[in-house]
């Protein structure tokens, strides 16, 4: 089977704009997590996020702004960075050659908000017109494949946030299929009243004040995560349609994949190792690599005791107590809905280019997990193949094998 | 006090719709942004409902969806709008 190389990316995230910003704060441990700006926070039981803010004005054009929510101006923007990164110009590709994949968990919330205050505050006749499409969660993959003309097969998937990493495997079965190349990831967030009241209804977010002491996944203290907004959009491409193209660059391989479901939405709803356990071994066994081939793991770090004990387990079942390196980038980030999981994928393959894992920041890992968290300062450390989790609420579990360029 | 609206010409629709939909495409060396069809100025068929939106939230011009599909150019977005501002006027 030909192999699905990743030949560009871009990242929009918290502390950082654009890939090489991001990968900078990321290696100087500069977190993108703070107070709330975008509303008034006091009233609600967290009040700490990752915001991206920007001009939009100054990235895309004029007619795409009354028509967009704040996460698909992001998506839209790392489109243009991924795109420009592999270097792929569609309109040279065949016609229905190149397609979207995208993964979200909750549409475009903010622009929903926005009209609903329009609507009970000013009237129906005030609620915008393209409220129609902009609240959908399809609506980045409709508005990346519009602007760019990628008139190949498209999707999105809906796995909460495990999602991002399922788009990576949507991508790949396309690649298989018929498509040349797919734009594939997530950019998520909804930070709004709105989408608050939502987020913190799950009770399983930081109440701590403090940048510093929110979002400790591992840590004995941990008191739940910091949600933030941004993630990344990866081109994936059949090996040789890239070669035949001349891609400038392939990043990496996305080697395999696997996602499971549970607990059993009739149990008692426990959370346990298993279903992770069993999404890492199918990965694995997709890939046709060893536990011992990988050479580090991206985890899901959910911040919440219970999960994060699960996930060490997990773990550690596969590959032994502290016998992998762990990153857990997002501690800079907060946890970006489905956009976590493909900006662990990109994070761990600017970590493959450059011979680094970052470091976590925030938390002091409790050593019963077993497991060998890097935090501090970035670890030197040759990589040729990296694990990535993510889990969703409700029983999402993913996991993707990537690796280097061969 | 609020501020009397402008006269609607073709200056202020084109002003509404860059408002509502964002700034068009340039029509070109002739000009004529007018009668240049509604699709190559860039401007969708949600784009014009939009527009019309704000034409009747500013103006009190009710137009069907029907009617505002069928405008296929400002010009002719403009006539119908102006023609029911002075039927109601009269």
């Amino acid at each position: 089977m030909s192999a699905v190389l990743i030949t560009g990316f871009g990242i929009v995230a918290p502390n950082g704009l654009g890939t090489e910003d991001y990968w900078k704060a990321v290696l100087a441990g500069e977190s993108g997590i703070g107070r709330i700006t975008r509303f008034e926070p006091d009233r609600y039981p967290a009040t700490l996020a990752g915001e991206v803010d920007f001009d939009p004005a100054g990235h895309l054009p004029s007619r795409l702004i009354p028509q967009t929510d704040h996460s698909t101006r992001l998506s839209l923007v790392a489109a243009g960075e991924a795109l420009e990164d592999a270097d792929l110009d569609p309109s040279r590709q065949p016609m229905f050659g190149v397609g979207v994949v995208t993964a979200n968990t909750a549409g475009g919330f903010a622009f929903g908000h926005k009209e609903l205050d329009n609507l009970w505050r000013h009237g129906p006749e005030h609620v915008s017109a393209y409220q129609s499409f902009a609240w959908f969660y399809a609506v980045n993959t409709g508005q990346i494949s519009i602007r760019h003309g990628l008139r190949g097969a498209s999707s999105v998937v809906v796995s909460d946030a495990a999602g991002g990493l399922d788009a990576l495997a949507q991508a790949r079965r396309l690649l298989r299929d018929e498509l040349s190349a797919v734009i594939a990831g997530a950019v998520d967030g909804s930070l709004c009243p709105w989408g608050w009241i939502a987020e913190t209804a799950s009770g399983e977010l930081s109440p701590a004040e403090d940048p510093t002491l929110a979002y400790r996944p591992f840590d004995p203290r941990a008191d739940g995560y910091v949600p933030g907004e941004g993630g990344a959009l990866l081109v994936l491409e059949e090996e040789a349609a890239a070669r035949k193209r001349g891609a400038p660059r392939v990043h990496g391989q996305l080697l395999g994949h696997a996602a499971t479901f549970g607990p059993r939405p009739d149990g008692s709803g426990t959370v346990s190792p298993e279903p992770l356990r069993r999404a890492i071994t199918l990965a694995l066994a997709d890939a046709e690599v060893e536990p011992g081939d990988i050479d580090a793991v991206f985890a899901d770090a959910a911040g919440l005791p219970a999960h994060d004990a699960a996930e060490a387990a997990a773990i550690t079942s596969v590959f032994g107590r502290a016998a992998v390196p762990v990153a857990v980038p997002k501690t800079l980030t907060g946890r970006l809905g489905a956009g976590s999981g493909p900006l662990d994928t990109a994070t761990a393959l600017l970590a493959i280019r450059d011979g680094v894992i970052p470091p976590a920041v925030h938390t002091r890992p409790a050593p019963s997990h077993g497991l060998d968290i890097v935090t501090g300062q970035p670890r030197e450390a040759g990589l040729r193949v990296v694990l990535v989790l993510a889990r969703g609420r409700g029983g999402f579990h993913s996991a993707a094998v990537i690796g280097a360029p061969r | 006090m609020p501020q009397p609206l402008p006269e609607l010409t073709i200056e202020v629709l084109a002003q509404i719709l860059n408002e509502s939909a964002g700034e068009g495409e340039d029509p070109g060396p002739d000009g004529g942004f007018a009668d240049v069809p509604f699709s190559d100025l860039g401007y969708d068929s949600l784009a014009v409902l939009e527009t019309a939106g704000r034409l009747r939230r500013d103006y009190g011009v009710h137009l069907t969806d029907d009617e505002v599909s069928e405008a296929g150019t400002p010009q002719s977005l403009l006539d119908l709008a102006r023609r029911r501002i002075s039927a109601s006027a009269s």
